[in-house]
């Protein structure tokens, strides 16, 4: 891993919430093409992570690079300019906007300059791409569907395909199965990898299901408390004690679902 | 010496008007995230109601205590009818609408009220300045004070106390606190809401016809003395933040000092305080002085 | 578009026709009503962002003195250059106070507003140069240099107003079809989303601001140069809420709804003042009231509704 190039590093990131600390001097470094995943149990810091690197919120302290850039203390809309976006747990759609018009809407707003702000939003390229990515996310049924009426999945997908609208080069997915059900998830998790790996993104995302971070991450990290508790390979950090403790909780690890995790790839990484 | 005396004092007096006139506003604002315009109708209502209540009462009679007793029967009175006629026969059809929907039927309420009162009273001046010339005057060197005007700090103490009392030494209070705080929440806990916002509003008209009521022997009642009120009062609210009494109170104090220092040192800006007051405040604190840093979960 | 224009043009001839035709108070009644609904066209404008203003009388109020001081002071009277001079008074102003007004919402955007606009009445009331409470004349209009005799110059600022008003609301028009036209229903649906986007709210709701300004100063400028008289009641909170009140009764569904919700309003003032002018608030009260709740997307969804029915009568 470490030949890798890296793509975002955080150094010292802190922040406390009154006597909550929900990020505790993280250093954590992604590569390029990686794909993480994040576990953790609830208010471990999973979201406070993304919220501070993407600049939703401000840490107390320490340093972020992206890209080789220091992106400390910018706003959302910079971060995401500069090629970093993310996906929500609770998604953020335009409500009253149809889903092909949410995402007709994204693909202008990644578009956005001083010269091209005041030339229609409706042009045909751009219908194209938009029929490109309810392709990709398979939801053509619903293109003309209120966004605030979605099924809870689509939603997810349609949230997940808004991000992606900029082509990030580091794209960040909070619980992008989460309120699905589980047979589901395998579905949509497969058209989600798919799309971003045939984009190279690098991926990281925060899951609760372990065999789904088993199946699809390269690398695991373990949150608890605010802090990083493992971080390697899949087999070995969902089989740490500390983990299996902290995160799993033992009733889950004795129900063997761990045993169904992908043993991690040898070669290359 | 006698100036900083008399900025005080005429300070804290007009701090305890806009206070008496603005809690209710602040009180609904807090419950139902509704800025509610027809309490300026209310305020009228409560002014003329006492006017009424002050010319039937055998003028022979009247002292001090029965003025009061009066004022705060019109203003109960008002409060409650025309409070209930709102909510029920109103607002709650737009419970759940746009922001700028909820604002905009107050708006209309408050049109109808304004020619409901001149149906019923007419358009012309009246005056109800008995209770003011009952009071008297005291003098502290060589500067008076009408007692009247004193005694709206007291009664702005006894609001105070009393809503502080009602709010976090009662159960009701509790509960209206928990309402305030997270609708959603209170609703999941069992909390019944909609009877809160329905009360809630109309103490709300009751404050607000209360202010017109303490206001009446001090002005000429007339058409068009709500419009005036709702702008100021929502200075208040807006500065101390949506919904927070101790806000409110603040709010009160600074406009109202400040207010006084200009009557008396800058009076032709003595108009633009309450507004240089507010862009100020919120200039600095974005949601106003005691508003809850609401950050959004995403 | 295409159809927008062409309603455009249609009410274009209507308005010529009427100011060569109609009597002199019906022209000067569309005039009024064509000035007015740029100021309403600009508040459905910010209402498509989730913002409304309890000031826009600001812009309007700045708009209507800059015309009487342009007549009074220098003598200036062509109606398009004070009308220029009125939007870009109130444009610059609207431009140095939204880098305030742009970072609040909901009712601390209306009420900053609002505070700005009383300060601006506070000052016209007192201020002798303005003409304190009996304010100003506006100077009588002359057009490019053409000067029209006391019986055409009603027309003549009818055709004027159009050719100022319908040019602005077709432009306006093509804005909202733009991504920064378009991004204000994204910003009223999910301002997170827009910054994840990589847009910028701020600076959107800034440029509303000013449009909407523009168009406010604009209509202010006309309106009293139709009028002839300028007095503080022009920025006074009460005409704020009539404006809102229109954009309200006309709905964010498209440019014209201005237009047909201020000539409604207007009929409506027209017919109170003339048959029971002590219940007019009482009816701007009560058809306010029933248009939020029976028509909430305003006016011209009435024209949607008649227009659906009418083709499902044409299929039986
Ligand atoms: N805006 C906030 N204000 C106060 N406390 C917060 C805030 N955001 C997060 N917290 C607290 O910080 C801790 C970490 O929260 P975070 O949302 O990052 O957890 P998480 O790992 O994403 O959990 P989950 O799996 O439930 O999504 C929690 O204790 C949470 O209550
Ligand atoms: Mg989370």
């Amino acid at each position: 891993m470490s030949d890798r190039e890296p793509i975002l590093e955080t150094r010292g990131l802190r922040k406390q919430f009154g006597a909550v600390v929900a990020a505790a001097e993280l250093d954590v470094t992604f590569h390029r093409g990686e794909t993480v995943g994040i576990i953790g149990a609830n208010g471990a810091g999973k979201t406070t992570f993304v919220n501070l690197v993407t600049g939703y919120q401000k840490p107390d302290g320490g340093t972020i690079r992206f890209l080789g850039r220091d992106i400390t203390g910018q706003g959302p809309r910079h971060v995401t300019k500069a090629g970093l976006c993310r996906s929500f747990q609770i998604p953020q759609v335009f409500g009253s906007m149809s889903v092909a018009d949410n995402l007709l809407m994204a693909v202008g707003i990644a578009e956005i300059g001083w010269l091209t702000a005041g030339s229609p939003l409706e042009q045909p390229r751009r219908r194209a791409l938009v029929e490109e990515l309810l392709a990709t996310y398979r939801m053509e049924p619903y293109a003309g569907h209120r966004a605030d009426l979605l099924p809870q999945g689509v939603r997810k997908l349609l949230d997940i395909a808004m991000a992606t609208a900029r082509k990030p080069a580091l794209l960040m997915l909070d619980e992008p199965t989460s309120g699905i059900s589980a047979v589901e998830k395998y579905g949509l998790m497969d058209i989600i990898m798919a799309a971003l790996r045939a984009q190279q993104v690098t991926i990281h995302f925060i899951e609760h299901d372990m065999e789904i971070v088993g199946r699809y991450a390269e690398r695991v990290l373990a949150f608890a408390a605010g802090d990083v508790i493992a971080d390697g390979p899949p087999a070995r950090v969902l089989h740490d004690p500390r983990v299996q403790e902290l995160v799993i909780g033992r009733h889950e690890a004795a129900r063997g679902v761990l045993n169904h995790a992908a043993p991690p790839a040898e070669s290359g990484s | 010496m006698s100036m900083l005396v008399a900025i005080l004092v005429d300070g804290l007096v007009n701090a305890s008007w806009l206070f008496l006139v603005a809690v209710g506003l602040t009180l609904v604002c807090g419950v139902m995230r509704i800025l509610n315009i027809a309490h300026g109708g209310l305020y009228a209502f409560g002014a003329y109601a006492t006017a009424t209540l002050i010319s039937w009462w055998p003028a022979a009679r009247l002292t001090s205590p029965v003025s009061f007793a009066l004022m705060l029967v019109a203003a109960v009175g008002v409060g409650a009818v025309v409070g209930l006629a709102l909510e029920r026969g109103l607002l709650r059809f737009v419970y759940g609408r746009d922001e700028v929907v909820l604002v905009l039927i107050t708006f209309a309420a408050f049109l109808i009220l304004e020619d409901v009162l001149t149906l019923i009273w007419g358009a012309t001046v009246i005056a109800a300045y008995q209770p003011y010339s009952l009071l008297g005057r005291t003098s502290v060197g060589r500067l008076t004070f009408s007692n009247y005007d004193l005694s709206l700090i007291v009664v702005a103490v006894l609001v105070t106390v009393g809503l502080w009392w009602a709010l976090t030494r009662t159960r009701r209070g509790l509960l209206l606190r928990a309402v305030i705080h997270d609708r959603e929440m209170a609703q999941i806990v069992g909390i019944n809401v909609g009877r809160y916002t329905t009360i809630t509003f109309v103490v709300g008209c009751i404050f607000g016809a209360l202010g017109g009521a303490l206001t009446a022997p001090m002005i000429s009642i007339q058409p068009g003395i709500g419009v005036e009120v709702i702008v100021v009062a929502f200075a208040v609210v807006v500065i101390g933040g949506m919904g927070s009494i101790p806000g409110a109170l603040l709010g009160s104090i600074g406009v109202g000092l400040a207010r006084a220092a200009a009557v008396h040192l800058l009076p032709d800006l003595e108009v633009f305080v309450i507004y240089l007051v507010m862009t100020a405040v919120l200039a600095v604190r974005k949601e106003g002085l005691f508003a809850p840093a609401a950050v959004r979960r995403i | 578009m295409r159809r927008t224009l062409l309603a455009m043009l249609v009410l274009a001839v209507a308005l010529a026709a009427a100011a060569a035709f109609a009597p002199g108070w019906l022209a000067f009644l569309l005039a009024v009503v064509m000035a007015k609904s740029l100021v309403v066209a600009g508040l459905v404008v910010m209402w498509r962002a989730g913002l409304i203003s309890f000031g826009q009388a600001l812009f309007y109020g700045v708009g209507a003195y800059g015309a009487g001081m342009l007549g009074m002071r220098w003598g200036v009277t062509d109606f398009f250059l004070i009308t220029l001079v009125g939007a870009a008074t109130a444009g610059v102003i609207a431009w140095v106070l939204g880098f305030l007004v742009a970072r609040y919402r909901g009712i601390f955007f209306a009420n900053l507003n609002l505070a700005f606009s009383m300060l601006l009445f506070g000052y016209m009331v007192k201020s002798s140069t303005f003409g304190g409470t009996d304010g100003l004349r506006a100077p009588i209009p002359t057009f490019l240099g053409y000067e029209p005799g006391d019986a055409t110059r009603v027309g003549v600022l009818l055709v004027a107003t159009t050719a100022v008003v319908l040019p602005l609301l077709a432009l306006l028009h093509r804005f909202l079809d733009s991504t920064a036209g378009r991004m204000t229903t994204a910003i009223r649906d999910n301002e997170i989303r827009v910054l994840y986007l990589g847009g910028s709210v701020r600076r959107t709701i800034h440029l509303l601001v000013v449009v909407a300004a523009v168009l406010a100063g604009a209509g202010g400028a006309m309106v009293a140069l139709a009028i002839g008289h300028i007095d503080p009641d022009v920025a006074y909170w009460t005409t704020s809420g009539e404006f809102l009140f229109v954009a309200v009764l006309a709905g964010p569904a498209h440019v014209l709804a201005a237009v047909l919700g201020t000539s409604v309003f207007e009929v409506i003032r027209t017919y109170a003042n003339e048959y029971a002018p002590q219940f007019w608030q009482l009816i701007l009260g009560t058809s306010l009231v029933l248009s939020m709740l029976f028509l909430p997307d305003g006016l011209w969804s009435l024209a949607g509704r008649l227009r659906r029915v009418r083709k499902e009568a044409g299929h039986v």
